[in-house]
């Protein structure tokens, strides 16, 4: 028997199956998530809460379950254990036999392609979920207005999706969203289907329609910069599973996979910490770093003995042709170039050795050196510019 | 170009040797007249019918999955390639007056279909609403399950979802696979004659009065033959409109 708590103006179902709200279903408030998701040899298994007004970003790589997380959340797939609540409401518990289907969730939706009705106008397009709960034809319009004026699109309503660029369709898609007036709001890669420039605008744009929105919010992405200027924490996903959770700062800072590092552009080496200065990676080489290593959350922990993770700033690396014998930094390392990218105003230089490493130099730089691929050079790094942390969360 | 030659030829002669000048005095004949009113009738009562039951067949064939699908999907289409005078002889079997259902139709309910008007309308759905289900189903396969989905995040309802998105969605489908039954219904020949026998006025329509005609008066024949053709080109052009227009919006 599904429990509902919520106040009158957010509620956007209110004939929907209703019990009397009970202390125990006051206790939450935001989603909260337990669940897991078997679907073949995949398994989602992911346990995380997001509180009202909260910005959710969930980065992962592909086939990580990010889709299938907000699939479950909708309602358009089933748990196979576990509990989904929205603000002391179970939506789906597989123990308890409870499972609100998709159109009696109060959860919003903007697909990846926005999949807008494309025989339905702009105006009727956003008016569908209002008429969907049986509301008149001309007080559904009403409401499709209301919120296409809020997104600055009232000039769009008479057109058919096809005619929309893609950030207006965007925009629609989430007044669309917006106007089922629901308690949670899912995005799904909601930037991915448009063009650099047009991107950047309704990111900011987007940013700020969902400050406004009160429920919690999460958006599937994987643009680290979508993920750190869109959301108020992370939740990183790899292989059904959670691999860490913070401000986007803190996973930016010290990513916890190399997927994470990668995104964010640092070199990141697992090893474990003996009692010799160094400490031995797993892929091969010794790389020692200066001062207190900390764990992720405790700033004054004890240092981590035992795993811990290096993460090194493609900049923070310095490439010669010979080997630097008088030089302060105590990591120096011979490796060969295996490719160079130029990125705007940088060459970033792929050396390959033990460890390998992602290096940034200047164009001149590269020119200077003769840097080719297959080039021999010499690495270093001082120990300052290595950040180290416990491995784990 | 013989091929092309070989298809057009006909059609031309049929043009030349139409007796253009007796063609108002033809088609004002009472005999003519009841045939064409009672083939419209058919026809269309024909792809009511297929429309009804085809329309969720398709469905099923669309989106159900299930063992023996295959085999079910082959079965509905069987009738394009059967030769219609065998569907006629099989509709007998089964509605006759002896058949394996028209004993009970006829002992129980008094229901009697054929030789008569309504067993010329089985005996139309019969050929003709494979023709309808093949293009719905094309249409419902080929349409996007996403939209539905959005829909239902929406908050609409299964049957809102089906009035609202699926069906408007294939509604350029739903009416080029009507036109298409409405044509095959209207020229229905061999399953018509052997279920429903050739009385004028009750089971005579338009094909099988141009095949009496031929005999008796063969310039009506052509006369008759000209209207059909005139309608199997409406219909294409018809068709030709919407797929146009349906191509336009993805």
């Amino acid at each position: 028997m599904a429990t509902r708590r919520r106040d009158a103006v957010s509620d956007p179902r209110p004939d929907s199956s209703a019990a009397p709200s009970t202390p125990a279903a006051r206790r939450g408030s935001g989603l909260v998530v337990d669940a897991t998701l078997q679907r073949g040899t995949f398994c989602l298994d992911v346990d995380f809460d997001v509180a009202p007004g909260e910005v959710l970003g969930v980065l992962g790589p592909n086939g990580a379950g990010k889709t299938t997380l907000l699939r479950a959340l909708a309602g358009l797939t089933a748990l196979t254990a576990g509990r989904i609540t929205l603000d002391g409401d179970r939506l789906d518990d597989s123990d308890a036999g409870v499972f609100i289907p998709a159109d009696r969730r109060p959860v919003g939706f903007v697909f990846q392609n926005y999949r807008l009705f494309p025989h339905l106008s702009v105006l009727d397009n956003v008016a569908f979920a209002p008429r969907s709960r049986r509301m008149g034809r001309s007080s559904s319009r009403q409401a499709a207005e209301k919120w296409l004026e809020r997104l600055g699109l009232r000039e769009l309503g008479d057109r058919k999706p096809a005619q929309l660029s893609g950030g207006q369709a965007q925009r629609v898609a989430l007044a669309r969203a917006l106007a089922a007036e629901p308690g949670l709001l899912l995005l799904d890669e909601p930037l991915a289907a448009l063009d650099a420039r047009t991107r950047l605008e309704v990111r900011a744009e987007l940013r700020r329609h969902l400050e406004e929105f009160p429920g919690p919010t999460l958006i599937v992405t994987h643009d680290p910069l979508e993920a750190m200027v869109m959301t108020d924490r992370l939740l990183v996903i790899e292989d059904g599973r959670i691999v860490q959770q913070g401000t986007p700062a803190a996973v930016a800072r010290r990513p916890a996979t190399q997927y994470v590092a990668r995104l964010v552009g640092l070199n990141l080496y697992a090893g474990t910490r003996g009692d010799a200065a160094g400490i031995q990676l797993d892929d091969g080489g010794t790389l020692t770093a200066a001062g207190q290593p900390r764990a992720h959350q405790a700033r004054d922990a004890p240092p981590p003995t035992g795993r811990v993770l290096l993460a090194v700033r493609p900049s923070a690396i310095a490439v010669h042709t010979t080997r630097p014998d008088h030089s302060s930094p105590r990591n120096v390392w011979p490796g060969t170039v295996s490719g160079l990218e130029l990125l705007t105003d940088r060459v970033r230089v792929q050396v390959t050795g033990a460890p390998s490493a992602l290096v940034d130099i200047t164009p001149a730089a590269v020119a200077d050196l003769g840097l080719s691929n297959g080039t021999p050079v010499w690495l270093s790094a001082k120990a300052t510019d290595i950040d180290i942390y416990s491995d784990g969360p | 170009m013989v091929g092309f030659a070989f298809l057009l030829l006909p059609l031309i002669a049929l043009l030349v040797r139409a007796p253009w000048r007796g063609l108002s005095k033809v088609l004002s004949d009472s005999q003519v007249l009841t045939a064409l009113r009672l083939s419209l009738e058919c026809a269309s009562a024909a792809t009511v019918a297929s429309l009804v039951l085809g329309v969720p067949l398709a469905w099923v064939l669309a989106r159900a999955r299930f063992p023996g699908l295959a085999l079910l999907r082959a079965l509905v289409t069987l009738p394009l390639v059967l030769p219609p005078v065998v569907g006629g002889v099989a509709l007998l079997l089964a509605f006759g007056r002896n058949g394996v259902l028209g004993r009970y139709l006829d002992s129980w309910f008094g229901v009697t279909l054929p030789f008569t008007t309504p067993g010329v309308i089985v005996a139309e759905t019969f050929v003709a609403m494979p023709f309808l289900i093949v293009t719905v189903e094309g249409a419902l396969r080929s349409s996007d399950l996403g939209l539905e989905e959005a829909a239902a995040t929406l908050g609409a309802s299964r049957l809102t979802v089906y009035r609202r998105v699926t069906l408007p969605l294939i509604g350029p489908s739903l009416l080029a696979g009507s036109v298409l039954c409405w044509a095959r219904a209207l020229g229905e020949f061999g399953a018509t004659i052997t279920f429903a026998g050739n009385y004028p006025g009750t089971t005579q329509t338009m094909p099988l009065a141009v095949y009496n005609k031929l005999e008796t008066d063969p310039q009506a024949a052509v006369a008759l033959s000209l209207v059909l053709l005139v309608v199997a080109v409406a219909v294409l052009a018809a068709l030709r409109g919407r797929w146009l227009r349906g191509g336009a919006t993805p």
